[in-house]
C-alpha cells in the first residue's frame, strides 16, 4: 500500500487492440486505461478471451496496439521501434503460464538463464556465470545442480523458478506475469506465489499480475482491475473490490469461486450463459447479456468508468451498493 | 449411508512399466460409492486419481498391471469379458473427461455423436434418438438444441462442449458417473454452472458420482464423502463435513492451507508445502509424505502408516502423528 506514492511507472491510455480473423475483426481490447505505480502489484483478472493477455502483450509491444498509448517511465512505447524498443524491453520482462513450454528443451539451464545477458552484450563469461548463479540461488535453486541440466529434468514448479530467474537476470523494473501459477499444483502454486512476493521485495519490482483466479490475484495484488470482453469493468484497491464490488460482473466472479469450506453453500444463482464472442460484442455494456441488472440504457450507452469510492472505479450504469 | 455400495474398489493397485522401472500409480486403494451419493477424490498431479478412475472403467493402458477387485453392481469388473464391459459402459458406467475438445470427435457433428450413443447402447431408432438427443441437450442447458445437433465441436465454446460431453454421458441413464476434472479446463463462472448441472442431474437420477479434482474448494460444497490421495494411496477419507472440521492427515491440512483464502488480506504469505511428491518409480519405505511433513520422525521414515479407522466420527487416515481435531485451526 505504501507503494502508491512513488509515482506512475506504467500508464496505459485508451488502448485499443483489434486484429483481423478472416474477414472479421476481433475486438480484443477496447479503450482500456489503467496505470501501475512503481513498486505496486496490479492484478488483472477476467475469463478466457477477455483480452487480459492481449493487454499484457500490447504493453510490451509484442502486439502493436491499434490505438492508444503505453507510457513506461515517461516514454511512449508505441512510438519506439527497432533498437530503441529493444533497449527498453530490458526494463520490462514477461513470465508465461506454461513454464515447460517456455524453456527450449535442448538447451542447458545455465545457457537459458544467461541468454538475456548475451543478447544485451554482457561478453564476460565469468560475469555472466556469476550473475546466473546469483539469480538461480535467489529463486531457490542450487546452481551447481541446475546449470548443466536440461529442462525435462525439472518439475513444472522448478521450471517456473527457472523462468522467473531468466526474467529477473536483467534486473527489470516491470514484470508482467501472465497466469504464472495456473499450470501448477496447489502445493507448488503457493511456493511460486511466495517466491514472486519475495522477488518483488528483493529486486524492487513492479508487477502486472494477470490471472483468472481471483483468490490467487488477491494474495499478491495492491489493486485489482477486472476485464470483461475487452473492456475494463472495474478497478480499485484489492480489499474494496472484494468487500464491496460495484460491477455486477465482479460480484459474479466472486460468487463463482469454489470455497474450500462445506458450510459455505455454492452460489445458487450463477447466471447461465458464457461470454459472447469478441468478434461480435454486444452494444452498450458488453456484460449486459448476462447481467441481472441490465435494462435498455445498458444496450444503448457504453457505461463510462466512474468513481464509486475513493480509488474504486466501475463502468456500470447500475453499480451495486449505489443508489441510482 | 444405508444403501449397499454400487461400486466397491477393494485393494486395487496399478503398476505401469516405464523406462525408469515399475511405476506404482495406485497403491492398494479401497473405496465405496452408493447410489445417490457423490464421492470426491482429491489430489495433485501424479497422485494416481486418474489411473484409479481408469482402473474402475477398465480403460487402463495395455501394459498396466492391475490387482485387487472392482465390484460394480454385483460383478467383478476385472473378470468381465471385453463384450460384457462394452455392454456395461454407457448404460451403467459413464465418464466425463477434463478436456471436452479431445473427448469429442472433431469430425462428427454433436448430433451424430449423441444419437450414435443412443442407438448403440439403448437400441433406439434414429428418429427417436434424435428427439431424445434434443431433450438431453436442453436438459444440460444448451440453447437452441435443434441447431446444435448439426454443429461440430469446434463451433462450440469450451463450456458448451463440456455440456455436450455430459449430455452424452447421461444419455444412457448410467448408474455411476465418473467426472474426471470436469471443470479444470473451464472458466470460473462456467465451472460453477457445470458443477451445478452435475449435482442437479446426480440428484434427479439418484446416480452415484465420483468427482475427481485437484481443488478442495470444488469438493467442499458438492460431495458427500472425500478421499484424499497422495503418491498413489488414499491418505485420508471421511464424510465431507467431517473432513473439513476434523482434518487429521497433515497433508490434507497443508493442501487446504496452501489455497489462497479470499478473506485473508493481500500479501499474506501462503503456508506452502516445501518440496514435491516422491518419484513414483522409487517408492519410499515409510510414509510418502514424510519428506515434506513437519511432524515426520524416524517412525514415519521406517514404516508406512496404514489407512486406519480413526475414531467415532467415521473418518480414516494414514498417519502416525495425526493432527488433533481441536488443534486444527479453522482456515
Amino acid at each position: 500500500m505504501a507503494a502508491s506514492d512513488n509515482g506512475t511507472l506504467l500508464a496505459v491510455e485508451n488502448l485499443v487492440v483489434e486484429y483481423p480473423v478472416g474477414n472479421k475483426t476481433v475486438y480484443a481490447v477496447s479503450d482500456v486505461s489503467l496505470h501501475v505505480d512503481r513498486g505496486e502489484t496490479l492484478g488483472l483478472v477476467g475469463e478466457s478471451g477477455c483480452g487480459k493477455s492481449t493487454l499484457g502483450r500490447a504493453v510490451l509491444q509484442l502486439r502493436r496496439p491499434t490505438a492508444g498509448t503505453v507510457t513506461f517511465d515517461g516514454i511512449d512505447l508505441t512510438k519506439l521501434e527497432g533498437e530503441a524498443l529493444r533497449r527498453m524491453r530490458r526494463r520490462l520482462q514477461l513470465i508465461f503460464q506454461d513454464p515447460i513450454a517456455s524453456l527450449n528443451p535442448r538447451r542447458r539451464i545455465g545457457d537459458i538463464v544467461a541468454e538475456p545477458l548475451v543478447i544485451t552484450g554482457v561478453t564476460d563469461r565469468d560475469e555472466r556465470d556469476l550473475r546466473v548463479r546469483a539469480v538461480l540461488t535467489a529463486v531457490g535453486l542450487d546452481p551447481d545442480l541446475t546449470m548443466s541440466r536440461l529442462p525435462h529434468e525439472f518439475s513444472g514448479g522448478q521450471c517456473q523458478r527457472i523462468c522467473i530467474a531468466r526474467a529477473l537476470i536483467l534486473e527489470p523494473e516491470l514484470v508482467i506475469c501472465d497466469e504464472p501459477v495456473s499450470a501448477l499444483d496447489v502445493s507448488i502454486r503457493a511456493q511460486i506465489l511466495n517466491l514472486l512476493e519475495d522477488m518483488k521485495r528483493r529486486y524492487g519490482l513492479t508487477l502486472l499480475f494477470i490471472a483468472h483466479d481471483l483468490a490467487v490475484v488477491k494474495a499478491v495484488s495492491d489493486r485489482i482491475a477486472v476485464m470483461y470482453l475487452g473492456r475494463l469493468c472495474e478497478i480499485g484497491p484489492t480489499e474494496q473490490i472484494f468487500t464491496h464490488p460495484a460491477h455486477p460482473y465482479t460480484a459474479l466472479l466472486l460468487d463463482a469461486i469454489p470455497v474450500p469450506d462445506p458450510s459455505v453453500k455454492p452460489a445458487a444463482n450463477v447466471p447461465i450463459g458464457e461470454p459472447p464472442s469478441p468478434i461480435a460484442p454486444p452494444s452498450g455494456c458488453r456484460f449486459r447479456t448476462r447481467c441481472p441488472r441490465a435494462d435498455q440504457r445498458c444496450a444503448d450507452q457504453v457505461p463510462a468508468l466512474r468513481e464509486i469510492s475513493p480509488g474504486q472505479l466501475a463502468a456500470c450504469h447500475h453499480p451495486l451498493g449505489v443508489a441510482n | 449411508m444405508t444403501n449397499p455400495p454400487l461400486l466397491s474398489v477393494e485393494g486395487v493397485s496399478v503398476e505401469l512399466p516405464t523406462p525408469r522401472g515399475q511405476l506404482l500409480a495406485v497403491d492398494k486403494v479401497d473405496l465405496e460409492v452408493a447410489a445417490g451419493r457423490t464421492l470426491g477424490v482429491v489430489g495433485e498431479s501424479g497422485c494416481g486419481k486418474t489411473m484409479l478412475s481408469r482402473a474402475i472403467l477398465q480403460l487402463l493402458p495395455k501394459k498396466a498391471a492391475l490387482s485387487g477387485r472392482i465390484m460394480f453392481d454385483g460383478q467383478d469388473m476385472v473378470q468381465l469379458s471385453p463384450e460384457a464391459l462394452r455392454r456395461l459402459r454407457g448404460p451403467s458406467l459413464a465418464v466425463v473427461f477434463q478436456n471436452p475438445m479431445t473427448s469429442l470427435n472433431p469430425v462428427l457433428t454433436i448430433g451424430t455423436q449423441l444419437i450414435e450413443t443412443l442407438q448403440a447402447h439403448m437400441g433406439m431408432a434414429a428418429p427417436a434418438a434424435a428427439k431424445r438427443g434434443i431433450e438431453l441437450l436442453a436438459a444440460v442447458g444448451i440453447p437452441a438444441p435443434e441447431q446444435r445437433l448439426r454443429q461440430y465441436p469446434h463451433q462450440l465454446s469450451g463450456g458448451m462442449r463440456q455440456r455436450v460431453a455430459i449430455a452424452i454421458a447421461l444419455s444412457c441413464e448410467p448408474k455411476l458417473l465418473i467426472a474426471d476434472e470436469p471443470t479444470t479446463a473451464l472458466d470460473v463462472t462456467v465451472q460453477a454452472q457445470i458443477l451445478d448441472l452435475l449435482a442437479r442431474e446426480q440428484q434427479r437420477r439418484h446416480m452415484a458420482m465420483i468427482l475427481i479434482t485437484h481443488d478442495l474448494g470444488v469438493v467442499a460444497g458438492r460431495t458427500d464423502e472425500v478421499a484424499v490421495m497422495y503418491a498413489g494411496r488414499v491418505v485420508e477419507r471421511a464424510p465431507t463435513t467431517t473432513l473439513f472440521s476434523h482434518m487429521r492427515m497433515p497433508y490434507t491440512a497443508a493442501l487446504l492451507a496452501a489455497i489462497p483464502k479470499l478473506d485473508s488480506p493481500p500479501h499474506t504469505a501462503l503456508p506452502a508445502i516445501a518440496g514435491r511428491p516422491p518419484d513414483p518409480t522409487r517408492p519410499l519405505r515409510g510414509c510418502s509424505f514424510a519428506p515434506r511433513c513437519s511432524r515426520a520422525d524416524d517412525r514415519c521414515q521406517a514404516a508406512k502408516p496404514p489407512l486406519d479407522t480413526a475414531d467415532h466420527i467415521g473418518g480414516q487416515y494414514a498417519c502416525w502423528h495425526p493432527l488433533q481435531p481441536a488443534a486444527v485451526a479453522r482456515a
